[in-house]
């Protein structure tokens, strides 16, 4: 906690929601939080590195038990891309495995502490502000969910073309009637619009309310012995459950992602 | 009484208030619509036992869809809480 400011509830949590942010000359929207691009990228390098060193080496033969792992987790996510997906797994499959696996490891940053963190961030790292969990700041779900989105539209005008793609926007529910070409494209449009804005904001709100919880319940620590063991032992309810809400918004996120490509690639 | 001080006082009564509405209604919601689907589950799996494992999968999948705005709320409640815009107007 910086010396700097009294200690009080508000400075504390304030301090802990703080980015590490670096604003280049063009000022204002330019701006980049160094601690989620650098935790969020050294995550992504760990993961994929060790799937890659995994699927190197792998054999036909009795695998390994991290050989066996690996084929575990792809064979789970190529199940829920055959469920929803009638099309080849080569499109959707890896993009399910490469969003489930990174946003899981980021929402995993959430399972260390957030004080001891703090200590090592400022006396190892000599960072003032650093937000350790990527997926708690609204820029890194935006940036997948608009990833999706964009893939989305990609695959909406590799199907059906761009003629086709125009022509589902302004006839889809409602029918061919010029009259109703106005009503089909707000209808689209809200469609279109709301799917990378919930998908997003699910993940951000699920992995902000679970760090805001625990700086909060942190906070009972302050009034005496008695908060402290109280706040500790809400603490570790709190963490477990946790533990479920961390791997099922990746979950989400992952089917979520199936379900939005595979919806592009249907035809009317 | 200091009529800043006043207006102050004014703005984080009404956020307060609106804090807790946003929580309280939005749990309201999230926890009947998941009461409803988790009845229709156990319907369900009583019916036919032996899709359980699938519908189980389901039932994790619809928890976390109809949580979203609920949480959204929350993350919108606790901005209000500890970084309040609506006190820009009197700093």
């Amino acid at each position: 906690m910086a010396a700097a400011t009294e200690l009080t509830p508000t400075s504390y949590i304030q301090h802990h929601l703080t980015f590490l942010t670096k604003t280049s000359e063009a000022g204002g929207f330019w701006q980049v939080n160094v601690d989620t691009v650098l935790t969020s990228v050294i995550l992504g390098v760990f993961a994929f590195g060790f799937l890659w060193m995994v699927t190197r080496r792998a054999t036909a033969g009795v695998p390994s038990k991290t050989q066996a792992f690996v084929e575990l987790l792809i064979d789970f996510v190529n199940e829920q891309v055959k469920g929803i997906f009638q099309g080849e797994l080569k499109t959707v499959a890896p993009l399910a495995l490469t969003v489930f696996v990174w946003v899981l490891f980021m929402n995993a940053m959430d399972f260390l502490p957030v004080d001891v963190m703090a200590l090592f961030y400022e006396h190892v790292l000599h960072q003032p502000n650093w937000r350790g969990v990527p997926t708690a700041d609204v820029n890194t779900t935006f940036a997948l969910a608009l990833s999706v989105f964009a893939l989305m539209i990609f695959y909406n005008i590799k199907v059906k073309g761009v003629g086709g793609w125009v022509h589902e926007l302004f006839c889809a529910p409602f029918g061919g009637n010029p009259l109703l070409w106005p009503f089909n494209l707000l209808f689209n449009a809200v469609e279109y619009l709301s799917k990378p804005l919930s998908h997003s904001l699910r993940l951000y709100g699920n992995m902000y309310a679970g760090e805001i919880i625990f700086l909060l319940l942190g906070l009972w620590a302050a009034t005496g012995i008695v908060g402290t063991v109280v706040g500790g032992i809400l603490h570790l309810g709190w963490s477990i459950f946790h533990i479920l809400i961390v791997a099922l918004q990746a979950y989400i996120f992952m089917m979520l992602t199936i379900v939005y490509v595979a919806m592009a690639h249907e035809h009317h | 009484m200091d009529p800043k001080l006043q207006l102050l006082a004014m703005i984080q009564a009404y956020t307060g208030v609106g804090i807790g509405l946003m929580i309280g209604l939005g749990a309201l919601g999230a926890c009947v619509g998941v009461g409803i689907m988790c009845s229709r589950f156990l319907e369900g799996a009583a019916r036919q036992p032996e899709l359980m494992p699938q519908l189980q999968a389901k039932v994790f999948l619809l928890l976390g869809l109809i949580d979203a705005s609920f949480i959204i709320g929350v993350g919108l409640a606790m901005l209000f809480a500890f970084g309040n815009p609506l006190l820009a107007v009197i700093k």
